[in-house]
């Protein structure tokens, strides 16, 4: 089955993955920017990332017959230095206009600081005047359920911010319900430990249904599974679940979620296996 | 909701699930008995940690659903829904 991966983190990746990620019938996948598992200490070490995700992954991918998109922004990590992000801030608009940029992401919370809140706001006052998608990291294990909510109190307080155009991503079940019941798209990360595996996504999925959300594997330089999505297809096909509903996850929505994007061109590779 | 993904009849769960849940209560055992066997393993009983773990155990023995939810929910922070959301600019 065609598949995509809407989260994962290829700079941190070996070309092999590519292959298999191919071999398992991934045609696409949205590289948002993320930490580098250090703290960057210039807008230029930044703007190298973006050249990096807008021209480097896409040739990369390209070679396995994989679409290759990305979202920018500086990590709720890196929030805590104000004056940084604001320069990183000011910066991404140079590479809006590239044509693998699906919007602004992931931003959001991680530890649910004041400063992290505000460079939060600050993201979403860009993706507000230039009119971007939106995809939202949610923190992990303790702090999840807490910065959840003040995500969506964020989103709903700010009047520009449409729901049908935003992801909460890394959502659990204490948190799909407060995503998809406020309107958002909602991704489910498998990964090892700290958040989802594919039988409790596909748990989750049983309980709340097929509309708005999708699955990712979020692999990066930590323990995770890049083939990941393939073992939830696997999951789904060993409950009974019906190509139909199986395809809808890992297709079909994450595909309608990138279709918003201002600039989207159906990409031909992707064409040829529409509904 | 999708009728499609309607979940497994529950006879059959417990079938295919039934060793993978055996295997887990013995890992949660072992951790357990790793703790105890451990030095100053007095120490940790006043872990708030080993706390939530026996919380947790009394989830799973209760007869209420969305065990789960209830146990991501006891190993989150509180939410305090007066924090001080920032402005929107523009
Ligand atoms: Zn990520």
């Amino acid at each position: 089955m065609q598949y995509i991966d809407p989260h994962i983190h290829m700079i941190s990746r070996v070309t092999d993955d590519y292959h298999r990620m191919a071999q398992c019938g991934c045609v696409a996948i949205s590289e948002p920017a993320f930490w580098a598992g250090f703290d960057r200490g210039s807008v230029e070490g930044f703007r190298d990332y973006f050249h990096h995700l807008v021209e480097v992954e896409p040739k990369r991918a390209a070679l396995f017959g994989i679409r290759h998109f990305s979202w920018l922004c500086i990590n709720a990590k890196e929030a805590e230095n104000v004056s940084l992000s604001r320069d990183v801030i000011a910066m991404i608009p140079e590479f809006l206009q590239r044509p693998n940029v699906l919007g602004i992401g992931e931003i959001g919370l991680n530890k649910n600081t004041k400063n992290e809140a505000i460079i939060f706001q600050e993201h979403m006052d860009l993706a507000a005047k230039t009119d971007e998608l939106i995809l939202i990291h949610t923190p992990h294990l303790e702090d999840k359920y807490k910065g959840t909510r003040m995500i969506v109190d964020m989103l709903k307080n700010d009047s520009r911010v449409k729901p049908h155009r935003v992801c909460v991503d890394h959502v659990e079940e204490h948190t799909v319900k407060l995503a998809l019941d406020n309107g958002f798209w909602c991704g489910m990360t498998l990964y090892p430990t700290t958040k989802c595996t594919p039988a409790r996504a596909v748990d989750i999925i049983e309980m709340v249904g097929t509309e708005k959300i999708m699955a990712n594997s979020a692999g990066d330089w930590g323990k995770s599974d890049p083939l990941a999505v393939p073992e939830l297809i696997l999951e789904m096909r060993r409950r009974g679940h019906p190509e139909t509903a199986i395809r809808k996850v890992v297709y079909e929505n994450p595909l309608d979620f990138f279709r918003q994007s201002a600039r989207w061109q159906e990409p031909f590779s992707l064409l040829n296996f529409s509904k | 909701m999708d009728p499609r993904v309607k979940a497994v009849a529950a006879p059959k769960v417990l079938e295919q699930s039934f060793l993978e849940a055996r295997s887990k209560l013995l890992d949660i055992a072992a951790i357990l008995d790793r703790i105890n066997r451990g030095d100053s393993s007095d120490a940790v009983h006043q872990d708030v940690k080993i706390g939530r773990i026996m919380e947790a155990l009394k989830i799973l023995e209760g007869k209420t659903p969305h065990k789960a939810e209830q146990i991501q929910k006891l190993f989150s922070l509180p939410y305090d829904a007066n924090w001080e959301i920032p402005s929107p600019r523009y």
